[in-house]
């Protein structure tokens, strides 16, 4: 017989995700449906790729604000090398790109933000929360001066496959979602550096004693969370037919409040990725639910901000950490 | 000048106990403080003197015994009532806050208010001044704290006591951290605190001090009051072998094992203080280990003992010098993982801040310094890491209900017996050892010694710091001392002498 192992961490966001759905479907007959699921999974999408990576930045007892301008940032390259590629007029050079190419230097130009951040941040000994805030606007402006300001529109069909299709009967969304996240959970359970992950937020001087290298799993971190939003700009950018030079302002706290919810600790060594994808889902059935009950989008973000403060109270409660 | 009849006793502790979880920290301990007098206290690291401080001076509220004050029993709730009735204590660590005035930390918490509740910060300004005209000590009373050197700030400690109307000073090793010409002002101060009838207690662990300022001294040793004397009737050799002159237990006895080959030679290393390049916190220190042999490393807290062992880790790659051979080829070590692949382990003095990764389970702890043993076609494999804990759980009796319990949840003892584990399995030619058995249980201790035996039989190459004399002497082969970052002296097992060993590693000035 095997036996079922369940973490117990993830236990109590689980059950308020499913008290959520059950009432959901009780209240309203717009919520159990295949097509507003569908749509749900979809819109939290998004906000999964970046939470997979923010959980890891997190457990290292990091943080990293600045996903949402790596986001538009990644998006509007993308949207413009496909458009118009590399033009060097100089030389009367023009350098066009395949889907696949925009995809991997998309990735690539993420994967190298989030490397300067985990640069200052061992190097230089930036605090991540100051490290990322800097990147948070430096890499919003080099979109606006990429993109003049303008959205880049018109970007094809099979780019925007990316984001409007299906496979399977799945949206693509949804697909590439569910793919970052196996890979993730593989990868912080069965790799020595998703193990190091772990160690180095629960103590890191332990972890560096213990031949760690340190430095070298936060960098690590840090890209996986860039790539991760470069992933998140390709499901955006596609999904609208159009990179918005603000596009993703705001999706750290979305992104930050899932891996909180989900159980993982600001404080590093405590959390998974299970409970960050049930965080981020609690977080889209909330923002779907309150739609179809017609809460005014003020009410939306009260609420929302209730229910991170009680997700934290309630995990507190539970560990006996109040008097 | 010490007439015994005519001194008068201002403080006194009258059969003082104090336990923490497992251990006995003080033991009826008796103490008199005279008045005008400067009462020096001297014991081993350990011996309880922090403990009897922190009781005297309001920091523990609950232990048993009495403490009069003028004769009256008196028992402080807090630092505060302690501080009210004319006791302060100037700590090793000073407690001022840098970023604020010489005023300032003098009146922190009690400023003087104005008709508005505003700070009166010409009253307080000049009050201070008043205080420090006291000590002939004329810096400007804004200067911030973080630009005056170490004495300087001692001495607006103590004229934070004053503004107390100080009666009994207590003063925890004072000079550990001063220059020649700091600590004669120092004394000076102290001649002018006790003309004015304050009782200083003076703790110590230079012996020159005494002969040079102290009027009494108490010795502990092992939490209890061993002797107490006027100055002028005790030598210093009498007071070495009273801090010294316990029995050593004998629930251990080590085996003899033959000698192999040199595992461990280190030459000439140094550690410079980082941003200061004139301090060296270790000095030219040359060692070596032979394979089965224990070399134990005596000195005092703050001696540089944890630093070198750290050193040969290769944590301080920036700022130390020097060479390491192991197995007599040189190694560049330029940090732990270059350690751990020569063949080195060390189980760091602190086991809950350096040793454990806490939230983590016995066996991750275990696998962490050699996750490769564990892992199969690429893949952490748990059963593999669950085995290799399991083995160990049995082998080292580490008593816990299952290889997936917490570290956190372990006691000390347990805790310990995990960070050799995780050290053993990465298969090291040599260990060190800083304190091992700090705060562990004398059952957990003793399994502890017995182990490093095996292990000097199986061949390794032990090195063990260790504050605890008597420790030191049951489990090496041979000892050296430090003290001050500089090896000081080396005993080989047959000439071990406990005042020797304390003796060398005392510093003189």
């Amino acid at each position: 017989m095997k036996k079922i192992k369940i973490n117990l961490s993830i236990l109590q966001p689980l059950i308020a995700l499913i008290i959520m759905i059950v009432a959901m479907t009780l209240l309203s007959d717009n919520f159990a449906t295949s097509n507003n699921l569908f749509n749900v999974a979809r819109q939290i999408s998004v906000n999964l790729c970046i939470s997979v990576g923010m959980t890891m930045v997190i457990l290292t007892a990091g943080i990293d604000l600045s996903v949402g301008s790596i986001l538009a940032f990644t998006g509007a390259v993308a949207a413009g090398l496909i458009k118009n590629g590399i033009a060097i007029e100089g030389m009367n050079l023009f350098i066009g790109f395949t889907l696949l190419g925009v995809i991997i230097v998309a990735l690539v130009v993420g994967g190298v933000i989030g490397w300067f951040n985990g640069f200052m941040i061992t190097k230089f000994k930036v605090p991540p929360f100051v490290a990322t805030l800097a990147m948070l606007t430096i890499a919003r402006g080099l979109t606006m001066l990429y993109t003049k300001g303008f959205p880049i529109t018109q970007l094809g069909n099979d780019f925007d496959f990316i984001g409007t299709g299906w496979f399977a009967g799945v949206p693509m969304p949804v697909w590439i979602s569910v793919l970052v996240i196996a890979v993730a959970v593989l990868f912080m359970n069965k790799t020595r550096t998703g193990r190091y992950i772990y160690a180095i937020g629960g103590n890191e001087r332990a972890a560096l004693l213990s031949g760690v290298k340190v430095n070298r799993v936060i960098v690590f971190v840090y890209i996986v969370a860039g790539v991760l939003s470069g992933v998140a700009g390709l499901l955006v950018t596609a999904r609208l037919d159009s990179a918005q030079p603000n596009a993703g302002m705001g999706y750290e706290l979305d992104s930050i409040a899932a891996v909180v919810i989900g159980g993982t600790s600001l404080n590093g060594g405590k959390g998974s990725i299970m409970g960050t994808v049930i965080g981020a889902s609690i977080i889209g059935v909330l923002n779907n639910g309150l739609v179809l009950l017609n809460v005014s989008p003020f009410w939306q973000q009260v609420i929302k901000g209730l229910v991170i403060l009680l997700a934290v109270i309630i995990d507190k409660i539970q560990k006996k950490e109040l008097d | 000048m010490n007439n015994n009849i005519s001194d008068t006793v201002k403080m006194e502790a009258r059969g003082i106990s104090k336990s923490f979880p497992g251990v006995l920290a003080l033991n009826n301990v008796n103490l008199k403080i005279y008045a005008g007098k400067v009462n020096a206290i001297v014991g081993e690291n350990g011996a309880g003197k922090s403990t009897l401080m922190n009781i005297l001076s309001g920091v523990y509220s609950e232990y048993e015994g009495e403490i009069l004050l003028n004769g009256k029993k008196v028992s402080f709730k807090n630092t505060t009532e302690a501080r009210n009735a004319g006791i302060s204590i100037i700590h090793q660590e000073l407690q001022l806050i840098p970023y604020l005035s010489i005023a300032e930390n003098i009146f922190l918490g009690r400023e003087p208010l104005n008709k508005l509740n505003i700070i009166d910060i010409k009253k307080m300004r000049n009050d201070a001044k008043n205080l420090l005209g006291k000590l002939e000590f004329t810096k400007d009373v804004k200067t911030k704290v973080s630009m005056l050197r170490v004495g300087q700030q001692q001495i607006v400690e103590i004229a934070k006591a004053l503004s107390f109307d100080v009666r009994v000073l207590i003063m925890d090793e004072p000079t550990s951290a001063l220059s020649e010409s700091e600590i004669t002002i120092l004394f000076k101060l102290i001649k002018t605190l006790t003309a004015r009838g304050v009782a200083i207690v003076y703790i110590t662990h230079k012996m020159d001090e005494l002969t040079k300022l102290a009027d009494y001294v108490t010795v502990l040793r092992d939490g209890c009051s061993v002797g107490e004397s006027a100055i002028k009737d005790i030598k210093i050799d009498e007071i070495i072998k009273l801090m010294v002159g316990r029995d050593i237990k004998e629930f251990f006895v080590k085996k003899e094992h033959a000698k192999g080959t040199v595992k461990l030679k280190v030459e000439k290393l140094s550690l410079k203080k980082k941003g200061n390049s004139e301090k060296y916190l270790i000095k030219d220190i040359s060692l070596e280990v032979r394979s089965s042999e224990v070399l134990g490393i005596f000195g005092l807290m703050g001696a540089g003992r944890t630093e070198l062992l750290e050193t040969i880790f290769g944590l301080h790659l920036s700022n130390s010098s020097g060479k390491i051979f192991i197995e007599n080829q040189y190694v560049k070590i330029t940090n732990p993982t270059d350690a751990i692949n020569s063949g080195i382990a060390l189980i760091p003095e602190d086991r809950k801040s350096d040793g454990l990764v806490l939230d983590m389970d016995i066996a991750e702890n275990i696998s962490l310094a050699s996750i490769g043993n564990v892992v199969k076609n690429g893949m952490l494999n748990t059963k593999m890491e669950l085995d290799q804990a399991d083995d160990y759980r049995d082998k080292l009796k580490i008593i816990s209900y299952s290889a997936k319990q917490a570290a956190a949840k372990l006691s000390g003892g347990n805790q310990q017996k995990v960070v050799l584990s995780k050290w053993l399995v990465t298969n090291p030619k040599i260990l060190l050892l800083d304190e091992p058995t700090r705060g562990i249980d004398v059952n957990a201790k003793n399994e502890i010694y017995k182990l490093i035996d095996q292990l000097a039989a199986q061949g390794l190459a032990i090195v063990v710091v260790s504050s605890e004399l008597p420790e030191i002497v049951a489990i090496s082969d041979r000892i050296i001392t430090i003290c001050e970052g500089r090896l000081t002296g080396e005993f080989e097992r047959k000439d071990f002498s406990d005042e020797k060993i304390l003796k060398a590693a005392l510093p003189t000035n």
